[in-house]
């Protein structure tokens, strides 16, 4: 497999998103003004600061001629995952539902959660046993996860809730906490929990591997399919 | 020569300025006529105390800054040690104290800008920062205030550029209500023939300014703010005060390391203190040569810019650097690549001058060893006080009953728990933290290959208060315990000198006394110095801050999973009292607690090289292996150290240390104070094992949901909950 990691202006974990996906396949850096995805097999959106969070964050990253491609990709069923501010440019982009809001106290929180998978029958959690907790660190300012009452029944009813915080773990505020979802065709992911920080138990866990390594056995899947 | 234009400065204009008559008739001579308006900037910040550290210099001479790991010292833009692997570690502390006293917020995240651009100047990658902070007491509401402002700041400029915030340190004394401080701390790593100097070379080379657009923001930063005491009218100094934007820092640092990367730099430098004047002054002195720059092309955020704002400007994010002229376009072309403005604004001459032309017309001509080397060096005049400086802390603990002397300490801001500080830091991203805050007593970062440095910030402002020598001792050797409770060995160490008016005979002698004991200790832990910062005239209304050398060690250790813990790790285990412990009250927090006066002059016991010797063997005991826990005891002596295991780890202990020895003071064995003590925990083949330098001293057990402590008389019988509640709030609570 290989994953692409794009990389806008202000991006900071696009290395430690190329660092955990290259534990399960080739990487390559995804440039934010070039269209050409040079083959990839799947897509992230990595966390950072995306153009210094002008205006709104990821309301600027969505324009870039890249996000063009990644859109037309995730159009093609192409597996995207888009991590904090990924998560934020995927929701501007309207790839994903919802749009995440500033934290309940309004401040930037780092710290390390546990979540709940809630649906391990996905491209990006399948790797998950059913029920698995897994601890993976958040940090952001803007990462409280809202929709409106009916289209989170509709997430939930339709397992487009993939990861919520596990009770006395939701650092922001969220809906329902909601950590992580999927769009309705299940190929876009947006989560504001950081996989990429937790993929080697010497820096403090290993549970986010379990991502990368769906991602992985989803690509190969598809790859015998067609 | 052409003819100079116009604008003579008016007769008293240097003194506005910050220079002394003395220094003005000094540069006249030097000059062989009076300077004019843009001269005469340049010359008030090159020669004000912060450039030029007239003050200091003489003494900083006293500084060991070689060792057998020392790659660059003092006078690049940070200094490096060699990490193996090809490897360097660069690192430099440096203070935005009166900016963040001004202005908390903007102060506090230039000062990270700064001091992430001293480490990309040299050619490494950002990898970490610390911090070191002092306010006043959290009772005021203006040290609320600079405190929520100084972390946001902080956290604002560390986490959008995309370098962990991994450690620092915050005290809250009274010195340091007017006159807060903010020592920022950064560490980068590069390939070791890839470091790169600031000398300018090449005549006919081209300067290159890139980065951000010049404008009038910190217009006399160094001279008015950095190098002069506070007072009232501080507000009005706000337009001094420079404004950060970290996402034009990221594209810088990105673009900084591109450039060397494709190896089109001769040189580079940094903007900061003293803008263009500064680094092209420096990188032209460096260099043996001189630089032309041409107001006229600087890209400028205001149209209508005087030429002396221009060279004084401290806009943030911005770099100079040294080009063949065959290279130009392809550094421009890289610049555009990472949507960073960059200008070629002027050529490295022969004759050493600095030479500032708008288009034609020369506005300023200077020999460049005028500006950076003839700048007088003061001797000071230092006088021990006959009477304290300080007024005694006011008292806020009665009780003397040893538990609830526990809880009060645990609860005190000096030593409750930073999660309300350190969880808005990123601490992260780039993905090498081992050990996080309060996990360890030093940060520990993974390297490639699976070795690790580890680093530690620290200094208590109060026992250099009591007393300048032994104090600075106590920071150096308090760093060096706490690399070695992750078994971490020094490789080189940073200093911010931040002190009072040095004017003042008192001051003199605190700043005197300081690095003496600064010198002795590096040599004795085997630190040496490469490079720092000095940070004077830290005064407000009330009187001098505590004199405070923040001291910052890296050091090695040779696998990142062997790192140590602080926190007790298993039921079962045994705990011991090692190391050269001999503690005592008067400079304690106990004794601040109680409202007593600052003694005159701290215990020469245990003395350096005892207490020297004991770091290395309990550093020689964590790297063994066998320990499951090792902390350092500090603040609050051995009881709130056992308490800190007992709550890193959410688990109890049961201790007794039989019936009183010595003089039997129970709360001062409690809660005495002293360098090179610490607690370890392990399986008891691991305690017998340990050395008979570090003296173990059985004393307990791990286990249980409680602490309980028997010390002579002394009871103390606690649940974990209750010490959790006092410690986890104590600070939460002034940071709500």
């Amino acid at each position: 497999m290989k994953t692409g990691v794009v990389r806008f202006p202000g991006t900071c974990d696009e290395v430690d998103a190329q660092l955990a996906a290259a534990m399960v396949g080739d990487t390559v850096i995804l440039w934010h003004g070039d269209r050409d995805l040079q083959g990839v097999d799947a897509i992230i959106v990595p966390g950072g600061f995306s153009y210094g969070d002008h205006l709104r964050v990821g309301a600027i990253a969505r324009f870039a001629p890249m996000m063009e491609s990644v859109a037309a990709f995730a159009r093609d069923g192409g597996p995207v995952l888009g991590i904090c501010n990924g998560f934020q440019i995927l929701c501007e982009a309207g790839l994903l539902p919802g749009a995440l809001l500033p934290n309940v106290s309004l401040r930037f929180i780092c710290r390390q959660v546990d979540l709940d998978v809630a649906n391990t029958a996905t491209a990006f959690t399948r790797a998950c046993v059913p029920g698995a907790k897994l601890s993976i660190p958040i940090k952001h300012t803007t990462g409280r996860y809202y929709a409106p009452e009916a289209t989170l029944d509709a997430l939930e009813a339709d397992g487009q809730v993939i990861l919520r915080y596990a009770p006395g773990h939701n650092p922001n505020g969220s809906q329902r906490d909601i950590a992580g979802v999927i769009n309705d065709r299940g190929n876009v992911c947006g989560l504001m929990p950081h996989p990429e920080h937790a993929v080697d138990d010497l820096t403090g866990s290993s549970d986010g591997l379990r991502l990368f390594e769906s991602m992985r056995d989803h690509v190969a899947d598809a790859s015998v399919v067609a | 020569m052409p003819a100079l234009s116009p604008e003579q400065s008016s007769p008293s204009a240097h003194r506005a300025l910050g220079l002394t008559d003395a220094e003005f008739a000094l540069i006249i001579e030097k000059m062989g006529r009076e300077p004019n308006v843009v001269e005469l900037a340049m010359f008030s910040l090159l020669w004000s105390e912060h450039c030029a550290y007239k003050h200091s210099k003489k003494l900083l001479g006293l500084l060991p800054t070689e060792g057998p790991k020392v790659l660059m010292g003092p006078g690049e833009n940070a200094g490096a040690v060699d990490i193996g692997g090809g490897l360097a570690l660069a690192f430099k502390v440096e203070s935005h104290n009166h900016p963040s006293a001004v202005e908390p917020f903007q102060g506090a995240a230039t000062g990270v800008g700064g001091i992430l651009r001293d480490i990309f100047a040299v050619g490494a990658r950002p990898i970490a920062i610390l911090d070191s902070l002092r306010f006043g007491e959290p009772t005021s509401p203006r040290s609320r205030y600079l405190l929520e402002r100084a972390v946001a700041g902080i956290g604002h400029y560390g986490n959008s550029i995309g370098v962990a915030t991994i450690g620092g340190e915050v005290y809250f004394e009274g010195p340091y209500e007017q006159n807060c401080l903010i020592n920022a701390m950064a560490l980068g790593i590069a390939d070791r023939d890839k470091l790169i100097r600031s000398a300018a070379a090449g005549v006919g080379n081209i300067v290159i300014l890139f980065g951000a657009l010049t404008g009038r923001d910190g217009i006399g930063g160094a001279s008015v703010l950095a190098s002069a005491e506070l007072d009232e009218a501080d507000q009005s100094k706000r337009p001094s005060v420079q404004i950060g934007d970290p996402f034009e820092e990221k594209k810088l640092l990105e673009c900084s390391l591109d450039l060397l990367d494709r190896e089109l730099l001769v040189a580079l430098q940094d903007l900061g203190a003293a803008g263009l004047t500064s680094s092209a002054s420096e990188m032209a002195s460096k260099g043996e040569v001189g630089i032309d720059i041409d107001v006229a092309r600087v890209p400028l955020r205001e149209a209508d810019m005087e030429p002396f704002e221009i060279m004084v400007s401290e806009s943030q994010e911005r770099m100079l650097c040294v080009v063949e002229p065959a290279r130009v376009d392809e550094v421009l072309a890289v610049c555009a690549h990472w949507e960073v403005n960059a200008t070629a604004i002027g050529e490295v001459t022969e004759r050493r001058f600095m030479r500032i032309l708008v288009g034609d017309v020369v506005v300023g001509d200077v020999a460049v060893e005028a500006l950076v080397d003839d700048c007088p060096l003061y001797d000071l005049s230092p006088q021990e006080p006959s009477h304290p400086i300080y007024p005694a802390p006011p008292r806020t603990l009665d009780s003397q009953d040893p538990q609830e002397i526990l809880v009060a300490l645990l609860a005190c801001a000096n030593i409750a728990s930073r999660r309300a500080i350190f969880e808005q830091y990123d601490c992260l991203v780039q993905s090498r933290t081992v050990r996080r805050p309060e996990q360890a007593d030093a940060a520990v970062l993974v390297l490639p290959g699976g070795s690790a440095i580890a680093v530690s910030i620290d200094c208590n402002g109060r026992r250099v208060a009591c007393d300048p020598y032994r104090g600075a001792i106590e920071a150096v050797l308090e760093c060096a315990a706490n690399l070695a409770c992750v078994g971490a060995q020094p490789l080189g160490l940073t200093n911010c000198l931040n002190f009072g008016n040095p004017e003042k005979p008192h001051i003199a002698w605190q700043l005197t006394r300081s690095i003496e004991g600064l010198a002795a200790a590096c040599a004795a832990v085997g630190a040496p110095v490469v490079g720092g910062n000095v940070s004077l005239y830290n005064e407000g209304n009330e009187g001098p801050i505590y004199p405070t050398p923040v001291v910052g060690i890296v050091g090695e250790l040779p696998s990142a999973g062997g790192a140590g813990r602080l926190g007790f790790a298993r039921e079962g285990d045994v705990i011991a009292l090692v190391g050269a412990f001999d503690p005592t009250l008067p400079g304690s927090e106990l004794a601040k607690l109680y409202g007593q006066e600052l003694p005159q002059g701290l215990p020469n016991s245990p003395t350096l090289e005892v207490a020297a010797a004991a770091i290395e063997a309990l550093r020689e005991a964590v790297r063994a292996g066998g320990l499951a826990s090792a902390h350092d005891i500090a603040e609050g002596g051995f009881g709130v150290a056992l308490a800190e295991c007992c709550l890193a780890s959410a688990i109890g202990a049961r201790i007794d240390c039989g019936p009183a020895v010595g003089d039997g003071d129970d709360l001062r064995a409690l809660f005495g104070e002293s360098a090179a003590g610490f607690i370890v925990s392990g399986p008891i083949a691991a305690i017998e094992a340990l050395p008979e330098v570090l003296a173990a001293r059985l004393c307990g057990e791990v286990g249980g949901d409680r602490l309980t402590i028997t010390v002579g008389a002394a009871q103390i019988d606690v649940a974990l909950g209750d010490l959790h509640a006092a410690w986890s709030q104590g600070l939460a609570s002034a940071t709500a």
